[in-house]
């Protein structure tokens, strides 16, 4: 069953056809690989998908509605998490109010409680302990490093429980112990039910962690299947290698 | 790390602002003390929505204007005499300004950073336009009288208002600690951090910043109630004051923006010295222009982070340096114990 589902999206930035009738779906429970050559059009699929790009033509379906052009908040309430390629997290805040933002409720009771004495601070402990950087809790999150600021970022999208995860180059720049456990976490997130759609250009990363690889090239999908047999499409070779 | 204001400190300070009218009951020292203390609420307010969002609003004014107005027009329709009864309509005031800043507030708020700015700027020139040119309404340049209060003595003349005052920068300063602590603060300050991402994590980043606006617009409003009522007449030019933005900013961003007492601490230290100046040696018409432009400067150049963030950052350094003096506590030690273990954990880090 696909879980999310991009059909026939499209997406200008002046004379730039960043997305072009592009239909990319996301099977539950997996997790998918999402690759292709820079400018390919990966990042502008996940802001359109979250909410910060409007799509000019197509449709975004989740669990079976529609969510297209629906705002960023929205999408989140509905379980759609993401990371950015280059990390945002709140650098004037510690790191455990970073954690409650992502906590946010509805409803007046619920907003005006104290972040600090709210269940989910519990929580919120149990998944900086999860991705290692608990006794940095009371750090402002602008002091971390670069690693760290990833794993935060990863951490506090899990305080709202997403179904699914949109990771933006997770590996990026980031060193190769720290590669592992963020790939060792997301198989164990994984185990618990959370779809991912992972972007990299760590191909090592993407082959050996993703169930399902999509290979896209300017704006639009090219191949998908098991990260083997993609691996030796012409296509994805010819995308990559130059035509 | 050890608070630099505990309760009991809190409550000493209490106890002195009660106590401050009785100690010094002369009449030059509790007027600056009322305009130091309705400043420090504006300012307070002011902080709830520019020092918690980031955006900086530059047009409170209006609010401040829309409060006094408020308060002289009802006085005078509905023939309140001068007393108590205008104090009970203060919390009325706050409620017109604060109805003022929802339509105002929901069109600058669709702006982001420098047109933000110049939007609200907007807004205060035209609510000053308004009170100039309604004339049936506000009386045109010559603005209205409140009502004299004769029953009140020269002595007692000062204490209703010096209470009133400091009741609002209590409330004041209580709502912007609440504020704080709360989800919604929360969500204010990750605001000003990256909107955008705030946003994608759930925020309702418009219902919240207009929210802030609206309660800042009111606290605002009722400090420009009270003001106006002690000075005893509300007028275009000085009630809807052009420089009563740059003033609290100047608070504000001396005192620490974003912090919970700074705005308090900057408005009782420059409307007193503003006040204090201006009785003592009178200078000449603007000359106290310059001082605030100069006190920005130096505020800038030396404390960009203004007075409360710079010494609770020198107190967090002297308590860490102190707890690495320490020599290692022992186990029924009671000296802070978590920087020292950090001490411990790190050398032990560093033989493995």
């Amino acid at each position: 069953m696909n879980l999310l589902e991009v059909k026939g999206a499209s997406k200008a930035f002046g004379g730039i056809q960043a997305l072009s009738d592009c239909s990319v779906s996301l099977e539950k429970g997996k997790i998918n690989g999402l690759i292709g050559p820079n400018g390919s059009g990966k990042t502008t699929l996940f802001n359109v998908v979250t909410g910060y790009e409007k799509v000019d033509a197509g449709e975004i379906i989740f669990n079976g509605k529609p969510i297209t052009n629906a705002s960023p908040d929205q999408v989140f309430a509905l379980g759609i998490g993401r990371t950015f390629q280059l990390t945002r997290i709140f650098p004037r805040l510690t790191v455990i109010e970073n954690m409650h933002v992502a906590a946010q409720r509805s409803g007046l009771s619920g907003l005006l409680a104290r972040w600090s004495q709210s269940h989910e601070q519990k929580r919120a402990i149990e998944l900086l302990d999860y991705v290692g950087i608990t006794r940095l809790k009371d750090t402002p999150a602008g002091n971390l490093s670069y690693g760290q600021k990833k794993l935060l970022e990863f951490a506090f999208i899990l305080i709202a429980d997403p179904q699914v995860i949109l990771l933006d180059e997770p590996a990026g720049g980031v060193n190769p112990t720290m590669i592992n456990l963020l790939a060792s976490r997301i198989r164990g997130l994984n185990e618990l039910g959370i779809t991912f759609l992972v972007v990299e250009h760590n191909m090592e990363f993407v082959m050996t962690l993703c169930d399902r690889v999509t290979v896209m090239h300017r704006g639009t999908k090219i191949a998908e299947g098991p990260p083997a047999e993609v691996r030796r499409n012409p296509a994805v070779l010819e995308a990559y290698l130059g035509d | 790390m050890t608070k630099l204001l505990n309760p009991a400190g809190l409550l000493v300070l209490l106890a002195g602002a009660i106590a401050f009218p009785f100690v010094i009951n002369d009449p030059t020292y509790t007027t600056i003390a009322i305009f130091a203390l309705l400043f420090a609420a504006a300012a307070s307010g002011w902080n709830i929505f520019s020092g918690y969002t980031g955006y900086i609003a530059l047009g409170h004014a209006a609010y401040f204007g829309v409060g006094g107005y408020a308060l002289a027009i009802m006085c005078q329709r509905w023939h309140i005499q001068g007393g108590y009864t205008p104090f009970y309509l203060v919390p009325v005031c706050g409620l017109i300004a604060a109805a003022f800043a929802v339509p105002l507030g929901a069109v600058a708020l669709r702006t982001r950073r420098h047109t933000f700015v110049v939007i609200t700027v907007a807004s205060f020139f035209i609510l000053q336009l308004l009170s100039y040119n309604l004339r049936g309404l506000t009386n045109g340049s010559s603005g209205i009288d409140f009502p004299l209060i004769l029953q009140w003595g020269p002595d007692f003349y000062n204490l209703p208002f010096y209470y009133a005052a400091l009741i609002l920068t209590l409330v004041a300063l209580a709502t912007s600690w609440f504020i704080r602590n709360s989800k919604f603060g929360l969500g204010l300050l990750a605001i000003r951090d990256d909107e955008d991402r705030a946003q994608g994590l759930g925020v309702k980043t418009g219902a919240s910043k207009l929210i802030a606006f609206v309660i800042s617009a009111f606290f605002v409003g009722m400090a420009g109630a009270v003001l106006n009522y002690f000075i005893g007449n509300v007028q275009p030019t000085f009630t809807f004051d052009s420089l009563f933005d740059v003033a609290v900013e100047l608070m504000v961003f001396m005192g620490g923006i974003g912090s919970l007492s700074g705005p308090i601490l900057g408005a009782l230290v420059i409307e007193s010295a503003d006040q204090y100046t201006a009785l003592q040696f009178s200078f000449g018409p603007g000359l106290h222009l310059l001082v605030y432009g100069s006190l920005f400067l130096v505020v800038i150049l030396f404390l960009p982070q203004g007075i409360v963030p710079s010494i609770k950052g020198q107190w967090a350094r002297y308590q860490a340096s102190r707890s690495n003096d320490q020599p290692l506590p022992s186990a029924n030690g009671t000296g802070p114990g978590s920087p020292a273990m950090g001490v411990t954990a790190s050398r032990e880090e560093a033989k493995a």
